[in-house]
This record gives C-alpha cells, structure tokens and sequence, in this order.
C-alpha cells in the first residue's frame, strides 16, 4: 500500500505595515519641517498607498519571503529613549585612521546623538549634518537633490515608504575640487524596537573627492525591528567618492532599502558594501553611469548563519559612451542561511564603448544553506564589452587540508580560508581597523558565536 | 633515540579504486630515502594518506610514528606529532600572509601542548623566521606575502622548505618537490633540504628522476608499481633506474604496464 502526503507550504498572507499619514505628517510638523519637504512625503505617501505589498510573484521578490515579519513590533516608528553616543561600542566609533578624526555623526533610533567634524574639512565648506538641519539651514541645495534624481517612490513600495516615512538622514555636500582628505564616519544606530527610515544623500560637486564609511547597527534583542532605508550618491563631473557601506544588525531586523549612485562624466564611484547581521536583507543597489567616461564600481562581501536572508539585487547601468562598471560580490553561508544576488547589466542605446563586469561567487558551509545567484545582461548598444560569472561551491577541502598539514586545527584552517576567501573585497575597505572588524565578525560566525534566533 | 615511521600492509582507495595494495616502509628520523615509480604508480596517494587527506580511505594496514597510531589522526595532529609534507601543488591563500601563517602554525603547536600558551612573541618569531629564511638565502621580503599568491613555481616550492625549516618535523616527506622546476630552482630547493637533513630529520623524497636523487643522496631507495614497493635497495637501485627505465622491474614484478 503507498500512501502519499501532500503538503503544502502555508503562505501567510503579507500584510501591510500599520504606518498612519497622519502619524507621519504630525512628525514632520513636529520636527518643523517646511511644506516643499511635507509635499514630498505626502506625494509618496500617495504612492505608497496605491501599490500592493510585494510578495513572492513578483521577480524581484520570487526568493523572498519576509511574510513572518512581525509588523506589531516591526511596524512602528521607534521611540527614542534619550540613549548616548555612548551606547555605541567604542570600536566603532574610534578614528578609522590613525588618531585624527576627520569626521564623525551618529544617530540613535533615529535621533541625533552626535557630531563632529574636523575644522580642516570644516573650512573647506564640507557640509557634514542630519539631514533635518541641512533642509534648515541649506534648502537650496537639499532641494535639489532630495528624491530627485537617485530615489524615486515609484521604485516601489518600500522606496515609496522611506520617502513618506523617513525619519532621520544624513547629508553630505563636498563643494567643487575639495578634496577631502579624512575620511567621515556616520553611524544609524538602532537599539529599540521598531522601525527607523534611515536616509542618506551624498553630494560630490565637480573635481570634489571623499571616502565615507556609513554604519548600521543594532544589538541583538528579541523583538522584530524593521530599517526601511534610501541611499543617494551623487557624484559630480570627474568627482571621486568612495562608499563604505557596512551592516551589521541583530538578528531581529529587517532590512528593506534602496540606493542608487549617479555618476557624472569623468566620475568615479567605488561603493563597498559588507552585511553581516539582520535576520532578512533586501537590498536594491544601482550604479548608474550618466557621464561619459564615468566608472563605477560595487563590491559586496556577505556573511550569514542561522536562517538569515540576505538577498542584494544589483544594477549596473551604462547610460553613455566609454563607461566601465564591475561588480564583486562574495557570500559565505552556514547552517540554514540563504543568499540571493539578482544582477544586470544594462547597456542605454548609444553608451558605446562601454564595458560591464559582474562576479559573483557563494560558498557554502553547510549542506542546508542555499544561495540563488541570478546575474543577467541587457544590452542595447552595439560595440561593447559585457562578461559575468558566478559561481556556487563549497569550503574547498584542498585548502582546508593543506593549511591542517601544517598542524593549524580545522577550525583555524577555515578562519584562514575565510580572510583568503574574502580577501578581494576586503582590501578594498581602506581602513585596516575595519577590515580587522569585519575579520573579527567573520571569526565569530564561523565560531557560531551568533546565533541567529528562530522567530 | 630518535622516532620511527612504520607502514604496514597500508591498502588505500580513492572512491572505491584500490591505490595502495599493502605498502610495507620503515623510515627512521634521520634516514633519507627516496621512492620513485612510474606515474599512477600511488607515490602521491602514500603522501596524502599518510598525511590523512580525507578523500582517501585506509582500507587496512597500520601507520605507526613514534609508538603512536597516526590513522586515528586528523591532518593538524598528525603535523603536531611530527609528520610533514611538502605539496606538489601548495594552495595559494590570500589575505594571509607567509609569516602570519606560520606563526599561526607555530602557536596552535604550542597550544596542543599547553592550553594556557600566549603564542610565541612577535620579536621571538621574527628572529625564528629570519633564521629561516637566512639559512635558506630567501628574501626576508618573502615573509610578508600572501602564502604562494602569485608565487612561480620555484617560489611554492621555496616556500614549502621554509615552512619546513621553520616547523622541525621528525619526518618529511616530499612530493615531487623537483616537479615543473628548472635547474637552478631545483638547486636552490634542494640545498635547502640538504641544510635541514642530520640526525634530527628523517626525509622521503618522491620523484620521478634521479636528477633530485644526485643532490640529496638518499641511503635508501624505494620503487613502488602498482600501488606496491616491489623493491627496495640501496643508491645502486636509483642508478639501475635510471639506465634501464622502469619496464625490466615492471617484466620482472608482473606489473602490467599501462601508457598514460
């Protein structure tokens, strides 16, 4: 006799988050924001109403099940509970070269806590501040670039979200040929439940250059929190901006976010990125190369344990003639954790000339981890040159053993491999304080010292 | 006294092929000997077993080092107890440098012997490896790169002897440390080696040619076919090699030859 069982996967149904315009709009007034700043939030807020919750039919999201979010802790704005600086660790918010600090903000639970900014930078009329004093005290320009160009509510819902909802944001403006030599350092710290709408705008005039590390943070705590973020680099004719991007959150958060570069002719981009933490990722970065010979360039290095998710859907797009993008993407994955990583090369009529790489490569360390790697082309432009690779394997037991031979024990076998494995993306990071960081998160979920929480 | 290395009746497969067929060896510390045989003839797949690579599977027989049972063993231990080889084909790592590595290598030795050990200091270490690389006449330069990224082949296999030099293993054993290597490479290895050979290291080199032979004047040679040491002799064995090739010993043992 056989007997066959038929299971079904239960969906949940996807809810909406419990967001309020009227919630928003009271906070807004309540922070004295002008009209042109409440319109905007109001016209997203529009959008963010007529879109449906994204779920697991649409492509973007077909690997993405974030339907077991708890919205009642999740959906909430968090409180502020008059947290220090202080309560971020120390390490973080040392110098990230040498002693000298060249720039340093951080907010908690969207508030902000901290500000300094080096009177070298200060004099080269740097604007280095949250964005609600930037829109005080620089409307002008703030106006200009705000959800203007680099993120759109139309991207979709969680676009249409931040740009309603954001509570707090940091702003950077380097003026024409400034070069500035310190790097600045901003923190998002996150340590109550419930949801921050972080926003970052980053503003490179013509000939201007700068390196930044912005971070994301939260303790581990049991209650799901929710970070719904937008990035906006924009970087000026043969301007150079290099972008440190590094997340590393509890294992309650989720992550929802939406950045774009732009780069104008002659500019470069170099944006890093590092996710470590959250219990789902789901992050949309584009590079968009305006300008002809402008060069952009993404490198991301992922490393998740327990049941995290951490999916990146990435888009390099050449919009002119003699244009170069590359893309380097590492995951290492434990215990049940999956990664995606959707990306595309695009090619605009006439961008010539162009030349378009994207790797990425997975390793997996367990039998139960999964990594879906999707990369793709469209090219519509004749006279270019476009390659991707991505790779799928395991912890290569070559090197394991050949590292054991020489009497390390297996676990410090695959330490070593790991900083070898991650190496590439690594030493882009310019700051050897905060590769030794990310080495050292990197030990502790090999040493399973981060467990991730089934919720 | 110094340690012995015994293989006894060692039968080996690599995913249910039969390599080894009952590989009978005594080395002791301070004895050279060479193994040589045709290609596929299983000299690597001793390497690699005795070292416990875990593709292949002991099927029967004994390694016994120092008193020890070493197929109990995983490849970290069996390198503590004494035991090294030198690969053919070392692994590049990136990321981790040739010093850094070692030193690593170092301390988990030290740790296996006592848990509390801090780890040898940097100043310590420092002077250890450029003993090291002086003895050898390698470039101190050569500490601070990553472990055999970029390295020509001359290098990775310099680098294997450094290691060596700066590990002290009772036994070594060397997989075809003269393969891919042009003559002056091959000198400089194997005056190495002959700078680390004496009473407190024992040596098996695997090679194909007696070239690596002349340098190092192994007392003992090994011929193995067919997953066998079918003799055993003294240099006279390499010599007799080397003028007449390997088809009278595989006539004379019954081995089939087969071409690759």
């Amino acid at each position: 006799m056989t007997t066959t069982t038929v299971s079904r996967r239960a969906k949940r149904e996807i809810v909406a988050p419990p967001f309020q315009w009227t919630t928003i709009l009271e906070r807004a007034q309540a922070a004295g924001e002008p009209d042109w700043v409440i319109e905007l939030r109001q016209q997203a807020w529009a959008t963010y109403e007529s879109m449906p919750m994204p779920n697991q039919r649409d492509e973007a999201w077909r690997r993405t099940d974030y339907s077991h979010i708890n919205w009642n802790s999740a959906g909430h704005f968090a409180i502020p509970n008059g947290a220090t600086v202080e309560h971020i660790p120390a390490e973080n918010r040392a110098p990230l070269i040498g002693d000298e600090q060249g720039g340093l903000v951080a907010w908690m639970d969207g508030k902000l806590v901290h500000r300094e900014l080096n009177e070298k930078i200060t004099k080269q009329g740097v604007i280095f501040t949250d964005l609600h004093t930037a829109i005080r005290d620089h409307a002008d320009l703030v106006k200009k670039h705000l959800f203007q160009k680099a993120l759109k509510a139309s991207e979709g819902k969680f676009a249409a979200l931040h740009t309603a909802a954001w509570t707090h944001g940091l702003f950077i403006y380097v003026p024409r040929n400034a070069v500035v030599e310190l790097p600045l350092h901003s923190i998002f710290y996150s340590e109550q439940t419930g949801a921050t709408l972080g926003h970052v705008l980053v503003v490179l005039e013509e000939g201007a250059q700068a390196t930044i590390l912005h971070e994301y943070l939260s303790p581990e705590g049991d209650n799901h929190a929710s970070y719904i973020g937008g990035t906006e680099l924009l970087v000026g004719n043969a301007a150079n901006l290099r972008y440190v991007s590094l997340q590393s959150w509890g294992h309650n958060m989720y992550e929802f976010s939406h950045g774009r570069g732009h780069v104008a002719r002659d500019g470069q981009l170099d944006w890093i990125v590092g996710s470590m933490g959250s219990k789902l990722t789901k992050a949309f970065m584009q590079i968009a190369l305006d300008g002809q010979g402008s060069w952009g360039r993404m490198s991301g290095m992922f490393f998740a344990d327990g049941n995290q998710l951490l999916d990146h859907d990435t888009y390099q797009s050449h919009n002119a003639p003699h244009t170069t993008s590359d893309l380097l993407f590492k995951s290492a994955l434990k215990d049940e954790a999956h990664s995606v990583w959707r990306g595309n090369i695009r090619v605009m009529p006439g961008a010539i000339k162009t030349d378009g790489f994207q790797a990425n490569r997975n390793m997996l360390m367990s039998d139960t981890a999964r990594a879906d790697s999707i990369p793709g082309l469209e090219i519509e432009a004749d006279d270019v040159r476009c390659t991707h690779a991505a790779t799928v394997g395991q912890m290569e037991e070559e090197y394991i053993f050949y590292l054991m031979t020489r009497g390390v024990p297996r676990i410090e076998a695959e330490r070593l491999f790991l900083n070898g494995y991650f190496w590439d993306v690594l030493e882009r990071i310019p700051f050897e304080d905060v590769q030794n960081r990310l080495l050292a998160d990197v030990d502790r979920k090999l040493l399973g010292m981060h467990t991730a929480k089934n919720k | 006294m110094g340690a012995t290395l015994e293989i006894r009746n060692l039968h080996v497969s690599i995913n249910g092929t039969p390599i080894l067929k009952g590989v009978n060896l005594t080395l002791n510390q301070g004895e050279t000997h060479a193994l040589m045989g045709p290609n596929g003839s299983g000299k690597s797949t001793l390497a690699y077993a005795l070292m416990g690579h875990p593709a292949y599977t002991v099927d029967a027989g004994q390694v016994i080092f120092d008193g020890v049972e070493v197929l109990e063993l995983e490849a970290d231990e069996r390198s503590r107890l004494g035991l090294f080889l030198a690969f053919q084909y070392p692994v590049a790592v990136p990321g981790v440098s040739v010093a850094n590595f070692l030193r690593s290598a170092i301390n988990s030795r030290r740790k296996s012997i006592n848990a509390e050990d801090q780890g040898i200091t940097i100043p310590q270490f420092r002077k250890l490896l450029t003993q090291k690389m002086d003895l050898l006449g390698i470039d101190h330069k050569f500490a601070g790169r990553y472990l055999n990224e970029g390295f020509s082949g001359g290098e990775k296999k310099r680098n294997e002897i450094l290691q060596l030099a700066t590990l002290e293993p009772r036994v070594a054993i060397l997989d075809e440390t003269d393969s891919g290597l042009d003559i002056d490479a091959l000198r400089i290895v194997a005056d190495g080696v002959n700078k680390l050979k004496g009473p407190d290291l024992g040596v098996l080199i695997i090679t194909h040619y007696k070239r690596m032979l002349d340098y190092l004047q192994p007392e003992h040679i090994h011929l193995m076919m067919d997953g066998r040491i079918v003799e055993s002799g003294g240099p006279e064995l390499a010599e007799e090699v080397e003028a007449a090739g390997y088809k009278p010993f595989f006539e004379k043992h019954g081995v089939e030859v087969t071409e690759e």
